[in-house]
Formats: structure tokens, C-alpha cells, sequence
């Protein structure tokens, strides 16, 4: 189906190859697939646009490095342009003098009210006493939903229930904020679109009575081009301080994370990862760049593997990655490790579902027992079968099955996966060698 | 046989373009000036149609396609003037939208079941509420179920919609199967001679197989209470989604049979151009378009006023 950037960027290069040097044509068409992805991750037109004149313009005067070939050359300047675009990760900010108040606004359903109690319990399991609010007086069951929200993610909620202007309410939570020493008051609006006037005038009213330390900007990752128009239109009338991206579990490439902190030079402080209270995390710009290019979320992978693996097998897995060897004894040690770094799911979730990737099983669930059925398959074989796959054939699939009290179907199961993430792995190898860092510093935290 | 879904209502293109010259006021875009006509067809104006064609959300594709069967007509002199092109190309889009027949299943015996699916926040239980009073409006019974048991007052939300429009609405616990919710519905449905049983799920996101497995399952306990259930399954589409609604349309309609789109929040700026790209790659019909927050912010799409919009 699509290729992948990276297959495309290897085409766009291939002649280079040994020529060694960038020459102006080859850089446009590389940036033309560059652009397409950008498009495709949902950057904005002009945005993406004034970024690739930018790359271009660094691609031409940059020296060349001889440690690096062109495509990579070419693909750190990318990579590099994007995330200075991004910024580096920005702390919340708060009032001087207590209680912050905090303003969550944004277009209908982005998720805000969801979005409020998820900081609310950031804000706790940080040592804070934050108090929610729900100024959504028009959508049917809106404060009921906040209230419910709140008591899921085990937040004090304001009620005021007998309070019907949004202003008034949030005027008597910051009284009952001040009256409980909660210290981070977060005000969850209601949703609109940037066009409506009147609402638009309410939210800079309440901004003017609340004097909020954030104003934080609840952006749906799905959002396409219109992004730059709602997002720059709020930050007009609000000047925004911050932006929370949500809905990052799915598959959505999130370049209007581009687009809105071009727009509004709003830094982005928040992702939301799904619909759990807990599901929040902050913003890792480097991520986000992989990602809106389709080349997987490697350094989050990465970064996670740097917490979890004892620093020997990384370096032994890095070594084995960047030769592509990966035999069934890697396999499972892996599966091991990841019983220690999360779900496979998750992980695979972080890579791009694209290419070679997309026929991923959706759910590599690796639950405890059957963990235990694949190490007794794998303890089953020979040493030289679990050196070269190719080795078990079907007599030895029927020997192995007895030997671990399973069946020669669960033998076949775990040759499948194992093949599924010899491929996956493959695809790791060439992206490292693509980005010209990345798994080569597995073990050394960067 | 129930139908749903009648001609366009004159109201249409006026409400399209109250909320288009809103619209206006925040951004100008050359395109309508551009394409008046008098200009000779050269690679600066198909450029410029490019552009407009990406900012309104179809896509690299799409563009891609439609700007080269553009640029062929030019070039074997079909059409040689700016002005034609405009007409040309929303003959074009016009062309795909309207392409895809009616997918939903025709209903032997009440009542008609229809799903609404979509990723979360798109706008599916208000559309419901919308949805339920047209119905009302045309004299058909109609009764909601509430399948959405696990988003915080998600029953609460859709029951303040059954009470504005004076109909009834089938209830679990927080948390229960929502598959328990939609027998439950259907029959209730069933034993009231209700005409239409309208099913609120949950939001989803399409990359969840566990949840996208859920729905298959509700489907499978509508279709043994009532034959053919759900006659219909509305994916609905937020009309400021980029490139990932294409994704969207394709899980869904894998794993739930969508039958047919609704493109919510046009009332806003975003002009819903990944409707082009869905509609031409599934053959999905749209058919209705959200055009606001209130009961009657509803309307059957029509393709004409659509394509005005996309090239305003
Ligand atoms: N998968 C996923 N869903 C999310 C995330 N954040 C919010 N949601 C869901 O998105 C939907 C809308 O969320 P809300 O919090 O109600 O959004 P809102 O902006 O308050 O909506 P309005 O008040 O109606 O404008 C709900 O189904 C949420 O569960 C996220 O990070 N991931
Ligand atoms: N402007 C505008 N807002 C809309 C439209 N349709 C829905 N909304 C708003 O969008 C938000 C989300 O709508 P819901 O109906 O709760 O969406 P949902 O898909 O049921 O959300 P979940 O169940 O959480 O997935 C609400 O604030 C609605 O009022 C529309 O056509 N125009
Ligand atoms: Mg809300
Ligand atoms: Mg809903």
C-alpha cells in the first residue's frame, strides 16, 4: 500500500548513493516527500511550507558532514528543524500567590472536561490541592460529567449547582478554593467554535475576572488544516499559555502540534493518551516529531528501554539490532524484558502503523501464561534451533510441542510472532541507520 | 418500508451559508476571485487550486488526482478559461460525492435499527438528539438506547436529548455490556411497536480492537432481536478532522458495516474535505451534515452546496 517516508526517502536517495554529495535537485525531491508526509501527518499547508524553504535553505549551506550520508544529512535537519519549531518541554506555570487558576478552553469535543480531570490528578500526585469547576452551562450534562470525572480521578469538583452564569460560578470556586486552601483552581469551559463571537467575548470575561496563571488550549490530534484558523483565533482573543494535545492512542500523526505552536507560539505542555484519569503525560517533542513523519516513535521506545533493560542486554540488542541478527533466544529475552517495560501493545502502539508495520497482530497481548507457554516452547529447542529458525521443521515442531506440553499449532503461534518481530526488528535497523543516532545509543541515555 | 431520509430542505443552502460567511470574516481566500474567469489555465493557478483543495482537508491524494484530470482537460483544450475550471472541478467533486448509492439495509418488519459509531467527541449523541426530532418531525415513534455505559454522564447527556424530545430512552448501570443495553433496547422496542430504535455508542478510537470487537458484538445481539438489525450504522465525522478520518472510515466500516456518514460541526471554518477522499475511496453515502448545537442543526446533505463550500 503507502510506503513509508523512510522507503521513499531511500528511493528519493538511492542514486546518490557513493556519489556522496547533495546536489540541488536531489534535495527537492526529497523535500517533495517530505512535504507529502508533513500533509499527510496534517501540518498545516503554509506551515509546512515555510518549514521546508527553511530546511532547504540549512540543507544547502550546511557542511557537509562526512559521517553522515545525505539522506541522513538531510533527515537530521529535518528532524532537528521540527523539533526547534516544537521548543523544549515547558513547565506548567503558576501563580504567584496561590490558588493558580488554570483555564481549559477549546472547540466542542476535544476534550476538555476529561482533559480537567486528568490534571486535576496530575496536579495531586504532585503535591497539589486542586479544586475543578465546570462553567459549562449549554451542553446537556456537561457539569454532571465534570462532576462524575472528578470523582473518578478523585479531585475535589466545585458544585454550584444553584449558579447558572459562568462567570458567577467560577467567581464563587475560586471564594470556596480560597476558603479550602486548594491551591490550582482548573476552570473547564464550554466547547466553541472559534467563530462564535458572544462565546468567544465570555471566555476573555472570564479570563479578566480570574487573572489565570494558564490558559491552556485542548487540541483534538486528529484536527486537520482548519487547526491554524481555531487555534490561531483563540490565542488572538486569550493569548494562550499552553496546549494539550489528546486522543495520541490512536493513529492520528498530530502535525497540528506543528501547526498550533506555529500559530501560537503556545508551547505544548500536555498529550492525552486515552480515556483513563492516569492516560496523561507531558510533552516530548521528539516523539511527536517521529511521529508526524511516520518514522515510529523510536526515541520514546528507546527512552523507555533505557529505563527498563539492564544496560548489558542493551548494548548486547543494540549490537544485534544494527546487524540484524535476532534469533529466538533474543526473542525471548525480549519478551521477558517487556513483561518489565509494559505491554507489547504499547509499544507497538508507539510504532508507525505503516509499511511493514501495519500487518502487526493489533494486540500482541502478552499475558503472564502465555509468556510461560512461549518460554517453554523456546526452552524446548536445541541451541542451534534457537540460533536459526529455519532449522525447525515439522518433526521437530512436533518434538518441541511435546517437550513443552503445548501443541504443534502453539509451536507454529510462536514462530509466527517471532518471524512478526524479526520483521519488525529489520525495520528498526534500518530506521537507526536512517536516523543516523538513535539504537546505536540504546544503552547510553542521550 | 420506513425511509428516513428526504429530499434536501430549502433551508440547506441558506444555513451553509450564514455559517460560510462567518466564515469570512476570518479568512480571505482568493479562490472564488481566482476562478471568475478571464485568466488563462496555467501551473499558477493550478497551484493556487492546490492549495485550496489541501486547506480544505482532502488530502495529498486526492488533490493529486483531481488536479491531474484537471490539468489533462486543459491540456486537450476542454477547457481553456479560469471560469470553466471552477465548473469543471465541481463537477468533479460533485461527481464523487454523489456516486455511492444507499447502503442501508431495507427493514421487513419494525423497528428500523440504526448505530451511531464514530471516534470520541465527534458528536454522535447530539446527533442522535438532532436525528431522533426529524424523525419526530416526520411522525415516526423512536426510542433511544443507551449503549454508551462507560464515558462519565454519557446516559445522563442522551437523556436530557430523549426529554427535549419527549421520547423514551432504555437505561443500564454505568459500566454495564453495552451489548445487555441494546437487547434491552430493541426489546423494549419490540414490545412498544416503536418505529425506530436509535443505538448511542460509545467513542472509539478505531485503532482499540478490543472496543472495535465490542461493537461487532452489539451488532450481533441487535441482528438476532430484529431482523436485519442495525438497518443503518452512521459513522459520524467531525468535519475538522485531517487526513486520520480516511483511517477512521476504513476500521469502522470494516469492523461495524458503516452504511452511510454524518459530518458534524460544519458550522465552524473547517470545510470536511477527508468527506471527498472517504466517499470516493469506500463509497460511502453522507448523509446528513451538523451545523450546530441545537435540535435542528441537522441536515440531509446535498453535494451542490457542499462543494460551494469547499470552494468558497
Ligand atoms: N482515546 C482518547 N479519548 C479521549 C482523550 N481525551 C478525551 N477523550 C474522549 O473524548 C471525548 C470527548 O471528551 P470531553 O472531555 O467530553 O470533551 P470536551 O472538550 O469537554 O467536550 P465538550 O465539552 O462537549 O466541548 C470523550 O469520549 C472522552 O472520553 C484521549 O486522550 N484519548
Ligand atoms: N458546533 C457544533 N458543535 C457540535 C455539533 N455536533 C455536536 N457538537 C458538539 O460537539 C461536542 C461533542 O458532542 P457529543 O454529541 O457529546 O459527541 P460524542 O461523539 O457523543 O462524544 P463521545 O460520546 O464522548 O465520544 C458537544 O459539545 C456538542 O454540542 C455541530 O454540528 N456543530
Ligand atoms: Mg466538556
Ligand atoms: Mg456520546
Amino acid at each position: 500500500m503507502f510506503e513509508t517516508l523512510t522507503e521513499k526517502f531511500q528511493r528519493a536517495f538511492k542514486n546518490l548513493r557513493g556519489q556522496g554529495k547533495l546536489t540541488e535537485e536531489h534535495l527537492d525531491v526529497a523535500l517533495g516527500e517530505i512535504r507529502d508526509a508533513l500533509l499527510e501527518g496534517d501540518v498545516n499547508l503554509k506551515v509546512a511550507d515555510e518549514l521546508l524553504a527553511s530546511i532547504r535553505a540549512k540543507a544547502l549551506g550546511s557542511e557537509v558532514m562526512l559521517q553522515l550520508s545525505p539522506d541522513q544529512q538531510v533527515v537530521k535537519i529535518v528532524r532537528d528543524e521540527l523539533g526547534s519549531l516544537l521548543g523544549d518541554q515547558s513547565k506548567p506555570r503558576y501563580a504567584a500567590k496561590p490558588p493558580s487558576v488554570w483555564l481549559i478552553v477549546g472547540l466542542q469535543g476535544s476534550g476538555k472536561t476529561t482533559t480537567t480531570g486528568k490534571i486535576g490528578r496530575w496536579l495531586q500526585h504532585n503535591g497539589h490541592r486542586p479544586l475543578v469547576v465546570s462553567t459549562d452551562v449549554y451542553r446537556p450534562a456537561a457539569r454532571e460529567q465534570l462532576a462524575q470525572v472528578a470523582r473518578g480521578a478523585g479531585v475535589a469538583c466545585f458544585p454550584a449547582a444553584n449558579l447558572s452564569q459562568p462567570l458567577d460560578i467560577a467567581r464563587a470556586a475560586l471564594r470556596e478554593a480560597k476558603l479550602s486552601a486548594s491551591d490550582v483552581v482548573l476552570v473547564d469551559t464550554a466547547g466553541r467554535l472559534h467563530i462564535d463571537d458572544e462565546l468567544m467575548a465570555e471566555l476573555a470575561e472570564l479570563k479578566k475576572e480570574l487573572q489565570p496563571a494558564e490558559i491552556l488550549f485542548i487540541a483534538d490530534a486528529m484536527i486537520g488544516q482548519d487547526a491554524v484558523r481555531s487555534a490561531g483565533e483563540f490565542h488572538r482573543r486569550l493569548g494562550l499559555t499552553g496546549i494539550a494535545l489528546t486522543k495520541l492512542d490512536g493513529d492520528a500523526r498530530g502535525g497540528a502540534a506543528l501547526s498550533i505552536r506555529k500559530v501560537t507560539g503556545a508551547p505544548v505542555k500536555f498529550v492525552g493518551l486515552g480515556e483513563k484519569y492516569d492516560a496523561l503525560e507531558p510533552f516530548y517533542p521528539d516523539r511527536i516529531v517521529s511521529r508526524i513523519l511516520g518514522m515510529g516513535d523510536m526515541l520514546s521506545l528507546i527512552e523507555r528501554a533505557e529505563q527498563t533493560l539492564d544496560r548489558r542486554k542493551a548494548e548486547d540488542l543494540a549490537k544485534k539490532l544494527r546487524r540484524e541478527e535476532f534469533s529466538l533466544e533474543d526473542f525471548r529475552d525480549q519478551l521477558q524484558q517487556v513483561k518489565k517495560m509494559g505491554s507489547l501493545e504499547q509499544l507497538v502502539g508507539m510504532l508507525p502503523k505503516i509499511g511493514p508495520l501495519q500487518n502487526l497482530p493489533k494486540d500482541l497481548d502478552v499475558d503472564e501464561r502465555r509468556l510461560k507457554r512461549v518460554e517453554a516452547i523456546i526452552n524446548s529447542m536445541t541451541a542451534a534451533e534457537r540460533a536459526d529458525h529455519h532449522l525447525i521443521d515439522g518433526k521437530r515442531r512436533k518434538r518441541i510441542a511435546r517437550g513443552s506440553g503445548t501443541t504443534v499449532q502453539d509451536v507454529n503461534d510462536v514462530l509466527k510472532q517471532y518471524m512478526e518481530m524479526r520483521r519488525m526488528i529489520k525495520q528498526y535497523g534500518a530506521l537507526g541507520r536512517m536516523k543516523g543516532r538513535g539504537l546505536g545509543k540504546l544503552g547510553s541515555p542521550s | 418500508m420506513i425511509t428516513l431520509f428526504g429530499p434536501p430542505e430549502p433551508t440547506l443552502a441558506e444555513r451553509l451559508k450564514k455559517s460560510v460567511s462567518r466564515t469570512r470574516e476570518v479568512l480571505t481566500m482568493p479562490l472564488g476571485e481566482l476562478l471568475a474567469g478571464g485568466q488563462k489555465i496555467d501551473e499558477a493557478l493550478l497551484k493556487k487550486l492546490e492549495t485550496a483543495l489541501l486547506s480544505a482537508d482532502l488530502g495529498v491524494r486526492t488533490t493529486r488526482e483531481v488536479l491531474a484530470a484537471l490539468r489533462e482537460e486543459a491540456e486537450q483544450q476542454k477547457i481553456t478559461d479560469s471560469g470553466q475550471v471552477r465548473a469543471e472541478l465541481k463537477k468533479k467533486l460533485s461527481g464523487i460525492l454523489c456516486a455511492p448509492a444507499a447502503r442501508n439495509g431495507t427493514v421487513e418488519s419494525a423497528p428500523m435499527v440504526i448505530f451511531v459509531v464514530g471516534v470520541n467527541g465527534t458528536g454522535k449523541t447530539t446527533t442522535i438528539g438532532k436525528l431522533a426530532n426529524r424523525l419526530r418531525k416526520d411522525n415516526r415513534s423512536v426510542l433511544l438506547c443507551a449503549a454508551d455505559t462507560f464515558r462519565a454522564a454519557a446516559v445522563e447527556q442522551l437523556e436530557i436529548w430523549a426529554r427535549r424530545n419527549g421520547i423514551e430512552m432504555v437505561r443500564q448501570k454505568t459500566g454495564a455490556d453495552p451489548a445487555a443495553v441494546v437487547f434491552d433496547g430493541l426489546a423494549a422496542a419490540r414490545a412498544r411497536g416503536v418505529d425506530v430504535v436509535i443505538v448511542d455508542t460509545a467513542g472509539r478510537l478505531h485503532t482499540k480492537s478490543n472496543l472495535m470487537a465490542e461493537l461487532e458484538k452489539m451488532k450481533r445481539t441487535a441482528a438476532k432481536q430484529v431482523a436485519g438489525a442495525p438497518h443503518e450504522v452512521l459513522l459520524v465525522l467531525d468535519a475538522t478532522t485531517g487526513q486520520n478520518g480516511l483511517a477512521q472510515a476504513r476500521e469502522f466500516t470494516e469492523h461495524a458495516g458503516v452504511t452511510g456518514l454524518v459530518l458534524t460541526k460544519l458550522d465552524g471554518t473547517a470545510k470536511g474535505g477527508i468527506a471527498v477522499a472517504i466517499v470516493r475511496e469506500l463509497g460511502l453515502p453522507i448523509r446528513f451534515v451538523g451545523t450546530g448545537e441545537q435540535i435542528d442543526d441537522l441536515l440531509p446533505f446535498d453535494a451542490a452546496t457542499f462543494v460551494n463550500s469547499l470552494l468558497d
